[in-house]
Formats: C-alpha cells, structure tokens, sequence
C-alpha cells in the first residue's frame, strides 16, 4: 500500500551519522563506516532489507538507500591526505541518525 | 596469494564480520587478472539458475560466505567460496540431502580416476 510507505526522513545535503551499534548476522553497513558522519547526496533507491533477504526471509518493508559522501579525514583517525579527499557510500535509512555537524566520530 | 592481516581491529559494538575489511591493513593486492576457467563459469551459471529460480537471493550467499571462519576465508578463492555457499545453501533450503551430495562427489571422483586425472578427494568442510 503506497500509504504505509513512511515518509523520507532525509534529503540532499543533510548532515548524518551513521549508528555505531552491534549487528548480527548479514549486513551491509561497513565497520569503518559506523559511528562517522557525512552529508547526503541523493537517494540510491528503496530496495528489499538484505540483512532479512540473507535468510529466505520477504525483505519486507524496503527501505531508503542514501548515497553519503565522507571526508576522508573523519573515517581515518591517523588520515595524511587532504581535507578534500572523499569517500561516497550507500547506507540504509535506518542505519542513519541527525548529525549537527560534519563532525569527527 | 596468501592474505596476511596484519591486525584485527573491533571497533564499535559489534564483531566485524570477516568479509568487512575497510580499514585493516593487509599485503599487497594482487591485482593480476586472468582468463575466467571453465568451472568458474559453470559457478557462476549454477548460482545464476539457483538464484533465477528463487532457491535462493544472492543476499543468503553472501551471508553464507560471510559466516566462515577468517583462515577459510582468506585461504580459498573466490569461486570456490561460491561453490561451498551454493552447497550449503541447497542443504539448507532442503533442495539436495548433504550424503546425497557426497555420495555423488565420490563417484564423480571414481570416473575421473578411471580416466587417468588425479583427484584430491580431500572433503569440502
């Protein structure tokens, strides 16, 4: 039903964090990601939950994928490149929370 | 080529899993390429036809590859992690019976004997 869909929570240029906390079994939010924050470029898309897909499981509900660009220099605490240096990612609207700022972890 | 981690950082709450490897520190890549064998396409086709045919999403292999233990992983390429996925996973989804598929590796490897090829009957864990 398209009412049950839950409205976007984030759009284009909003600063995220995306949640440092413990997953089990298959996920695709990387380690080195988590806990660091970004700035929405776009939507990717609405797909199927892979982390229910993994076990014969519908994948139901989809949720919003988020392309989010990282300086480089909040992912690496020991980091020697440049401040301009980036990184983009896909991570899932539920991994995701409000970040005031660009902030390090 | 042999990977060699050089640490095995944790960091937040969870484990990392073994496939999630941004930030460690290994070897080199081996960034050789070479010709796709003929039983790395057949690998690839079977999980095509098991996946085209709702057996199973890619998502579950994925997962079955990420549950082995860090040595396993690192120390079998990559098709070969396809292949042992795709027999798990058609154990788990009850598709074929786990002695059915060895009684049948075994006679496949009795032929091939008979044909004069060396076989490593070493059992896929």
């Amino acid at each position: 039903m398209l009412n049950s869909i839950p409205p976007q929570r984030f759009k284009a240029g909003d600063h995220v964090r995306v949640l440092d906390r413990p997953s089990i079994g298959h996920c695709r939010t990387p380690v080195y990601l988590r806990g660091r924050s970004g700035i929405i470029i776009g939507v990717a898309g609405r797909y199927l939950d892979p982390e229910k897909l993994a076990y014969h499981k519908p994948g139901m509900p989809a949720h919003l994928l988020y392309r989010i660009r990282f300086r480089q220099v909040n992912i690496w605490d020991t980091y020697t490149g440049t401040d301009a240096d980036d990184l983009e990612a896909d991570i899932f609207e539920y991994w995701l929370e409000n970040a005031t700022k660009e902030n390090k972890k | 080529m042999k990977l060699e981690r050089s640490n095995s950082e944790r960091r937040g709450g969870g484990g990392r899993v073994v496939n999630d490897v941004g930030g460690l520190d290994f070897n080199a890549i081996d960034q050789s390429e070479h010709e796709l064998t003929f039983y790395e396409k057949r690998v690839d086709a079977m999980l095509m036809v098991l996946v085209g045919n709702s057996v199973f999403r890619v998502d579950a292999l994925r997962r079955a590859i990420e549950s082995y233990a860090e040595q396993e992983y690192d120390g079998i390429p990559y098709y070969d992690r396809w292949m042992k996925a795709i027999r798990d996973l058609l154990i788990e989804q009850e598709v074929l019976d786990a002695d059915a598929i060895e009684v049948r590796i075994s006679e496949v490897c009795d032929r091939l004997e008979k044909e004069g090829l060396e076989v490593d009957r070493a059992p896929v864990v």
